[in-house]
């Protein structure tokens, strides 16, 4: 277990990369605490991987430094650095038994036969397989295999890290619940320091501690579930996290308030400083509220989603979504208000910090 | 469930059975009249029975042949299979390496059995060939014409030159089939290059190496074209194998009666093959069928 350094870590794949659109990662500095579960969301080619591989030491980073609990790695190969990853898809070895999975990495370490075996049947109970033990890993399931994918992580009590590369991929929907909930069972048992990559919010909000955003190569926001969900530091944070995402509109500032299109809002609190560039307005659809006050729309379409409506409306040209209850009443002459403890403003898509 | 019976489509497979009968069933069932038949010419023909079928399994002529065959086709599977999957192992797996590689694999496919002989025909001529001479000038009493031992290598290194090809890249398309998550767990799991070959990329290749070894053994165990033009089955005996014998005595004896037992048997050894790559291939599917339903 230990903590993780991220020092001026840039990669490009190609050998000579020019412009800065050449790195697949941009530049990123930071700090994976010990005993910190982390999340990196991201779309598809955000960099994500990249990044995940770069510390387990897959991918030697272009430029900067890697050090775990203060000690530089970046020279180590994947084998010294000892840390633990789970793939994508469960890499099981299928002429073994699931015995002798686990106990491939003890083995290959000239870890003694009798520590080997307390430490897999340790594990073995642990992931749920003690009568599986004697079987061949290769008639498993998805979700078995993946166990032993994480198992063979797991038995050795020394690892930095454990790793995850969209692990729950390949897993029926059902299991993926089990799984997460053992996952985060582990983690508050043993504390390992974990990194989980994954492009599914629902994956990253309920196992992370920290959930670190990615986007096109850069992080754009590391926090709390909460805190991406309130405070989206970037327009694509907005987006990405929420379902559905958050309205993002043209606006400009006119004194104390927004103006978008004809209409004023009202800010909660003024922006700290005059921001320039490209200046929008970002409010998340459960902030918007739809009745007979407020600023006139037209709505195009009501999607019912069971136990609330979403509604899309045009305001000013722009479409607005809105969450609203099942049994909401909707005007013929809808007007919608936006709730001012919602509303962030950004400028270049980036968010504007306010006053207070 | 309701199946539809309808007999009119019997008629369908007419044209087939009519192709399949015309170049299969009728040979085989001539090559059948005349095995259980002798005849001294003038088109007369005399009821033999099992009479060539004895003779042929208690042969030491028939025999000394199907030992060399075998013994031919066990050197060719020891050397050919590790051979080949020695050189799949060391092929470059991305860049420009790969096509060129292909290629220089492919090409002594491509090549005519007959004209893969003539080549090692002269190739180990020890008056103008690249090879015998070679081997003359550096002080090997090598003549594959007069020494059986020498005549042996030479059949064995063309097939080898030959074959070893195809192994390699039914090996090749086995490996490359192994996704990269593979090699990168293996080293978390601090595993050394032999496990690598052992748990992964040997598994992997089971079913290919499978595949390669029958074709390998079968192809092997009816070679004819090679070595009747490097050797001509010679010298004396050394290098006849079954089908050589089989010509021998049917085109050149024109001994037909136990020509067309022996058709038969051989015929029979390879029927029987193709059973046992058959079984063992659909028992391997189902083995793995587990694996395969969970993805």
């Amino acid at each position: 277990m230990a903590r993780i350094d991220l020092d001026h870590i840039r990669h490009a794949y190609m050998a000579k990369p020019q412009s800065p659109s050449d790195y697949a990662l941009k530049e990123v500095h930071h700090t994976f605490e010990d005993g910190g579960a982390y999340a990196l969301l991201g779309p598809s080619g955000c960099g994500k991987t990249t990044l995940l591989n770069i510390i387990s030491g897959l991918v030697r980073s272009s430029e900067g430094r890697i050090l775990f609990d203060g000690n530089d790695v970046t020279p180590l190969s994947t084998q010294e650095r000892n840390i633990a990853q789970v793939f994508q898809f469960p890499v099981i070895y299928d002429t073994m038994t699931v015995y002798d999975n686990l106990a491939f990495p003890l083995r290959n370490r000239g870890v003694s036969e009798p520590d080997v075996d307390r430490k897999v049947r340790e594990i073995l109970s642990m992931i749920d397989l003690d009568s599986w033990s004697d079987r061949k890993a290769r008639g498993l399931t998805a979700d078995q295999k993946q166990k032993i994918s994480l198992g063979r992580g797991l038995v050795r009590s020394d690892v930095n890290a454990i790793l995850f590369d969209e692990p729950l991929t390949v897993i029926d929907p059902h299991m993926k619940w089990v799984l997460r909930t053992q996952l985060k069972q582990l983690h508050q048992r043993f504390g390992h320091t974990m990194v989980y990559v994954t492009h599914d919010q629902t994956e990253a909000l309920t196992f992370a501690d920290q959930v670190v955003v990615m986007f096109e190569g850069e992080i754009v926001q590391i926090g709390t579930p909460a805190e991406l969900f309130e405070r989206p530091k970037h327009t694509f944070v907005g987006y990405f996290i929420g379902s559905p995402g958050m309205n993002v509109l043209p606006m400009e500032l006119a004194g104390g308030s927004a103006r978008v299109g004809s209409n004023e809002i009202s800010l909660f609190a003024p922006p700290a400083s005059v921001p320039s560039g490209k200046l929008e307005l970002g409010i998340r659809p459960e902030f918007v509220r739809i009745g007979r006050e407020g600023m006139p729309a037209t709505i195009t379409k009501v999607e019912d989603i069971g136990r609330h409506r979403i509604v899309r409306a045009q305001l000013e040209g722009y479409e607005v979504a809105a969450i609203v209850d099942e049994d909401a009443d909707l005007p013929a002459e809808p007007r919608l208000l936006f709730d001012p403890a919602g509303i962030n403003l950004y400028a270049d898509n980036w968010r504007v910090e306010t006053a207070q | 469930m309701n199946k539809t019976w309808n007999n009119k489509a019997w008629f369908m497979v007419l044209p087939v059975l009519f192709l399949v009968a015309i170049s299969a069933i009728i040979p085989l069932m001539t090559v059948v009249n005349y095995s259980v038949q002798d005849t001294f010419g003038n088109n007369e023909f005399f009821w033999a029975g099992a009479e060539w079928f004895e003779e042929m399994l208690t042969s030491d002529r028939f025999w000394a042949a199907m030992g060399r065959n075998l013994l031919f086709s066990g050197i060719v599977l020891l050397i050919e299979i590790p051979l080949g999957i020695l050189i799949a192992l060391n092929m470059p797996k991305s860049g420009w390496g790969v096509p060129v590689c292909l290629v220089l694999m492919a090409l002594p496919l491509l090549i005519p059995w007959n004209v893969v002989g003539t080549i090692w025909q002269v190739f180990g001529r020890v008056d103008i060939g690249l090879l015998g001479y070679a081997l003359r000038e550096v002080g090997v009493d090598y003549n594959y014409v007069s020494d059986p031992f020498d005549a042996w290598v030479t059949v064995i290194v063309m097939d080898v030159w030959h074959w070893t090809s195809l192994v390699v890249l039914l090996c090749y398309a086995g490996l490359v089939s192994i996704p990269d998550a593979y090699y990168q767990a293996a080293k978390i799991d601090g595993a050394s290059r032999w496990a690598v070959f052992r748990y992964i990329q040997l598994p992997k290749m089971n079913r290919v190496l499978l595949i390669a070894v029958l074709l390998r053994f079968m192809d092997s165990f009816m070679i004819y074209t090679e070595p009747f033009v490097v050797t001509g089955g010679g010298p004396g005996n050394s290098t006849t194998f079954l089908s050589i014998d089989l010509v021998k005595m049917a085109v050149g004896q024109f001994d037909i009666g136990p020509a067309a037992a022996m058709s038969i048997i051989y015929f029979l050894i390879i029927l029987l093959l193709s059973w046992v790559f058959y079984t063992v291939m659909t028992n391997y599917d189902a083995a793995s069928d587990g694996e395969r339903r969970d993805g």
